[in-house]
């Protein structure tokens, strides 16, 4: 039995997914945007978890990486007869040329990936403090960039007449895709030799292992499946540089917090748990009825309830709802 | 992409000190809760946006401007002393990471309340607007909140080295923030030194809440929001243990960001964030322990 634990272990935050993406199918039209919304959502936490989850140092930069798979995608998916609409200073060899659906993400993944490899080489030789107010920084640069420098795309403008490739099985593909690689990292003797220089850096490098190299092989995966989540995202709904800063990644850490940073169930289940509770406040700004009664409850409510459930959990529980550890196989072993 | 010919005036030089003043006392403020609780306040900066709306709301009350700035300081520290014992102490074993992630969404929540009551559109402060007209020296012209902000600063960074050498719970802060084990032992109270920073913390912030409402009397959710970012950088920047070095690190950053953005023509001073955050990573890379410390050898078993 105990040969299956870790198929169960993949399986269950799989199985929570197609769960999720099998609800969205039952559900009403208006309703199914919120299902894809947050199928990309596990991929971006997912993608947070790679990193934060494994190596155990914070980065409030992975938004960045998203933002620039968004420009990525969104840019060469516009077709070319609207670029100059919607983008009129663009550089000569983005306005000329349009792809498919599945080639822009594949480029949103390697560009990401790309930048997270830049950054990382030097970045990686931080940590605690130092990392957490550095990798801000690249947010605020990646922000302040696509905000204003307009031949990279549509600047203060929204990514609109990108094809909206991401409905529901685009979501859940992409997010079993994400959860895929997660699981196969985190197997992996990489994997294991980066969370024990979580566990304790010193033993970690006194036995031998470059802290320096495993926190940049993590970085540079999280920047690609990052990168691949915001090409999914600018495919759902027109991004604006607003869309990918802040807000997002204020979001996607309370998700991961939420759910428990040091396990792929954790940001899983966090991101699905937010996500659902975030979506029934949406809709309950609007007016939703509820026990017979109806709730109407006042614009922004939402980021309210949101931001004191994870000041909460942090208070009371720092290590997430799932406690951290993967799906409970206990039954399994014995 | 580079620097056009520097033009600075004395207007962008008197400005460029104010701003660094300014963020050397929130350098000042995150340093000193930092110094005892190994805690960055990411929510620094919604203090001075509390404050920020109290002055809005006693201007559109028509309060005396005194009594404003005396509401100011009343919702400031009540909001501080409530972070310190509804979000500090149940935090305070946990390690920085968790309490940084923690004091964004706290950030994060306070911004969002602001939001849900008081609306996106923002409130005017306008009572202390006769404070932003200039006055003419020699024939130059410079905004009065320059000269009052510079002199503010120097003041209160004057009377914090006071307190920190020259009264007992001020030495007491400085024993915390070295080893806090051993200062208890030595039989320094916990709480009374954690609750002094938050108080001259507070302080602080309200102080910079009146300070920054002057130059910007639009009040709105996000209020002082950049400021903080770029005050965390350079508290960073400067080195977080000690006082004198994260309140320099905040002057630097504020000084050359309003020296920049005063010298920039336009189109390249909307890149100043850019140019600010490269130089902050540039930085920490060559010295991570912070530029005015001196180098601290690897961390040991």
């Amino acid at each position: 039995m105990k040969r299956l634990v870790p198929v169960v272990q993949l399986a269950a935050p799989a199985a929570l997914v197609v769960a999720a993406a099998l609800i969205g199918t039952l559900v009403s039209q208006s309703s199914e945007g919120y299902f894809i919304d947050s199928l990309v959502k596990v991929s971006i936490v997912v993608a947070l978890y790679v990193f934060i989850g494994n190596s155990g140092v914070l980065s409030f930069g992975h938004v960045s990486f998203v933002a620039l798979g968004a420009w990525v995608a969104g840019v060469l998916s516009v077709p070319v007869s609207e670029k100059p609409a919607i983008m009129p200073n663009l550089a000569g060899f983005l306005r000329d040329r349009t792809v498919g659906n599945v080639p822009s993400l594949a480029l949103a993944a390697l560009v990401g990936g790309v930048f997270a490899l830049v950054v990382g080489l030097a970045l990686m030789r931080l940590s605690g403090l130092a990392a957490g107010i550095a990798t801000f920084a690249v947010l605020e640069i990646t922000h302040n960039v696509i905000r204003y420098y307009e031949k990279i795309g549509p600047g203060l403008n929204a990514f609109s007449s990108v094809p909206e490739t991401t409905g529901l099985w685009q979501a859940t593909l992409g997010a079993l895709l994400v959860i895929g690689v997660a699981y196969a990292y985190q197997r992996s003797r990489f994997g294991r030799l980066l969370r024990a220089t979580r566990e304790d850096s010193a033993a970690a490098s006194a036995v031998g292992v470059s802290v320096y190299r495993q926190r940049l092989g993590a970085f540079v995966l999280s920047g690609v499946l990052a990168g691949f989540a915001g090409g999914l995202y600018v495919h759902l709904l027109p991004v604006n540089s607003e869309s990918v800063y802040l807000d997002l990644t204020f979001i996607t850490l309370a998700m991961l917090v939420v759910g428990g940073a040091t396990s792929l169930w954790g940001a899983v289940v966090g991101a699905l748990a937010v996500s659902a509770l975030d979506s029934f406040l949406a809709n309950a700004e609007n007016g939703v009825s509820l026990f017979g009664g109806t709730l109407d409850l006042p614009a922004g409510t939402r980021l309210v309830v949101v931001g004191a459930l994870m000041a909460l959990v942090l208070i009371a529980r720092p290590s997430g709802i799932t406690g951290g550890r993967e799906f409970p196989v206990g039954w399994l072993r014995r | 992409m580079t620097l056009a010919v520097l033009n600075i005036d004395w207007q962008t030089l008197a400005d460029a000190l104010a701003l660094g003043g300014i963020y050397a006392l929130m350098a000042v403020g995150i340093g000193l809760v930092f110094g005892v609780l190994r805690l960055v306040n990411f929510a620094y900066g919604q203090l001075i946006m509390a404050g920020a709306y109290a002055l809005a709301f006693a201007s559109q009350w028509d309060l005396p401007r005194w009594v404003g700035i005396l509401f100011c300081f009343g919702v400031v520290l009540a909001l501080s002393v409530a972070m310190d014992l509804l979000v500090f102490r149940p935090l305070r074993t946990q390690s920085p990471a968790v309490m940084l992630v923690a004091t964004f969404a706290i950030a994060f929540l306070l911004q969002s309340i602001a939001l849900l009551a008081f609306g996106p559109l923002g409130k005017i402060a306008s009572s202390l607007a006769p404070l932003n007209r200039p006055v003419t020296i020699s024939g130059v012209d410079i905004r009065k909140i320059a000269i009052v902000s510079i002199v503010v600063a120097v003041v209160c960074l004057l009377l914090l080295q006071l307190l920190l050498t020259r009264t007992a719970v001020g030495l007491q802060m400085r024993a915390a923030s070295l080893d806090f084990g051993t200062a208890r032992l030595l039989g320094v109270r916990a709480n009374r030194v954690i609750g002094g920073a938050v108080l001259v913390s507070g302080v602080l912030a309200a102080v910079v809440a009146v300070m920054l409402t002057v130059q910007n009397p639009l009040v709105t959710p996000d209020f002082a929001l950049r400021d903080t970012i770029v005050v965390l950088a350079g508290v960073v920047l400067g080195g977080l243990n000690r006082p004198i070095p994260a309140t320099l690190g905040g002057f630097s950053i504020g000084f050359a960001s309003g020296l920049l953005g005063g010298a920039l023509p336009t189109n390249q001073s909307q890149y100043l964030p850019t140019f600010l955050f490269a130089a902050v990573i540039l930085v920490l890379l060559v010295r991570p322990n912070g530029l005015f410390t001196r180098r601290q050898q690897a961390e040991r078993v």
